[in-house]
């Protein structure tokens, strides 16, 4: 029994999104700065502006390390700005599963 | 022969009361004191009497209002509210009603009026183009279809806009007096025009770039006018920044006798002067300038900045070019609007939530009003301005 409970807490442990030694992220602040940042370009709604639609419809032919790989360093040629000076890769992926995520 | 004379005095008796309780029920007003305040994530605009600092009203149901940004009709009564989603609404700024709207595209960027005050156009994105509407009615008059995103939409003298297409560095310009009109198409204005503004007198239409160091100008007065280009390779082959807001010309304005424009990716804001448009200085500043507005008078410039150091305002002394005065008013500082002779300056304070008033003289805060993510604050005084 106690092995079983053992077990179930090293599973949920490892699946959790906290790793030992890591803050948690600020997942409100996160969330802020796709609807009020990425929204310039983008929309409230992320149903685009000067930048593409970002709902999930419209996003989910990507894979989610692609948009974070997007997000971190931009859109060469575009006037999609690298975000990597501005957040952590932990921060860029949770933006990715946000997006693709979140209607 | 009493009772028609019992009769007039009783319908005068009537009529009194009737205009009594009117004039009590609302004291007549103008709207030259008056303005509105975008309220961005929740799609209100906020009716602000610019004399005594207050809220009159707030009124819902504009949509999104990511971008958005208001003209006036002539008489000051009404506000036009462009919102992102292609809403154009028409706001009555004495009643509190919104009195028209409609939904004339899919996502749009901004609109002007006439300068007869007969037309309200709406620059799109996507489908991108000018839709033009009958001021009174919002009735569909015309329509520009570019095939690309249209930014930079102004009124020109003479009835006539001018806007210019982010994909393929066109400006055109189309007068509406002609019955059907053939819009005049002018290339080679660069690459990626990011924004675009008239001057106030209407004579000089300028796009600013986001695709190369530089800026495109038109002269108006010609009967053909061709792109120049001005402060070609202002970056002088330096990397440019990561833009994470593009800056707006709107609002740029004369200041003496000389011009302050926000560069784009970088730290500065350029000086021009204002015949030649040759470069005449720059001033370092604290980060990316996203507004560069001369206060009324042109005495001062005041700027603020790109995401993440768009907490901060800086006020630039329009003679030497030196930051006179650096100042933190909170975080997320979105726009400046002017009281028209310019002895006050609101401030849109996105994530603080809050509209705060300065005087420009002493820089004292001086007032303070509550707004759900305030953004665009725009004052009744530029019904009667080119460009505004």
């Amino acid at each position: 029994m106690s092995r079983t409970v053992a077990a179930l807490c090293l599973i949920l442990c490892a699946a959790g999104p906290l790793q030992a030694g890591e803050t948690p992220l600020d997942t409100a602040a996160l969330e802020r700065l796709v609807l009020q940042d990425c929204g310039s370009c983008h929309g409230l709604t992320r149903k685009g502006g000067l930048g593409p639609d970002l709902r999930a419809e419209a996003l989910s032919h990507w894979a989610p390390e692609d948009l974070a790989q997007m997000i971190l360093d931009g859109l060469p040629g575009t006037a999609m700005p690298p975000w990597r000076a501005l957040m952590t890769e932990r921060e860029a992926a949770w933006i990715a599963d946000y997006l693709l995520a979140t209607e | 022969m009493v009772r028609p004379i019992a009769s007039t005095l009783l319908f005068l008796t009537l009529l009194f009361a009737f205009w009594f309780n009117q004039a009590l029920a609302s004291e007549p007003r103008s709207t030259a004191g008056l303005g509105v305040v975008i309220e961005r994530a929740t799609g209100a605009v906020l009716i602000v009497d610019r004399s005594t600092h207050t809220v009159l009203d707030q009124v819902e149901g504009f949509g999104d209002l990511s971008h958005a940004s208001v003209v006036f009709s002539d008489d000051g009564r009404y506000a036009f509210v462009f919102g992102r989603d292609g809403g154009l609404t028409k706001l009555d700024l004495l009643t509190g009603q919104i009195v028209g709207r409609v939904i004339q595209s899919g996502n749009a960027i901004g609109g002007a009026i006439s300068d007869d005050g007969t037309l309200v156009a709406v620059a799109n994105y996507e489908p991108g183009g000018v839709r033009i509407f009958d001021a009174d009615t919002l009735e569909h008059v015309a329509s520009f279809d570019t095939g690309a995103k249209t930014i930079g939409l102004v009124d020109v003298p003479g009835r006539r806009f001018a806007f210019t297409m982010w994909d393929s560095g066109e400006t055109w310009l189309v007068d509406m007096n002609q019955p059907d009109p053939e819009p005049l198409i002018i290339a080679g204005m660069g690459e990626n025009p990011y924004d675009a503004l008239i001057t106030g007198d209407g004579r000089t239409y300028i796009a600013g770039l986001f695709g190369e160091d530089g800026l495109s100008l038109l002269d108006l007065w010609e009967a053909e006018p061709t792109p120049r280009r001005i402060l070609p390779g202002y970056g002088r082959g330096e990397e440019p920044l990561p833009v994470y807001k593009m800056p707006h010309l709107e609002g740029w304005a004369l200041a003496g006798d000389r011009f302050a424009l926000p560069a784009v990716g970088r730290h500065e804001v350029l000086w021009l002067d204002s015949r030649s448009f040759e470069e005449v200085g720059r001033t370092a500043t604290h980060g990316q300038p996203v507004f560069a507005v001369a206060r009324p008078g042109g005495r001062q410039v005041w700027v603020n900045f790109a995401h993440p150091l768009n907490d901060t305002i800086q006020v630039l002394d329009t003679a030497t070019g030196d930051v006179i005065h650096s100042f933190q008013p909170g975080p997320a500082i979105l726009h400046m609007e002017f009281a028209p002779r310019g002895n006050e300056v609101w401030v849109s304070v996105r994530d603080a939530g809050k509209v705060l008033i300065y005087d420009t003289e002493t820089f004292a805060l001086t007032g303070e009003i509550a707004a759900e993510s305030p953004s665009g604050i725009f004052f009744t005084a530029r019904a009667h301005r080119i460009g505004l």
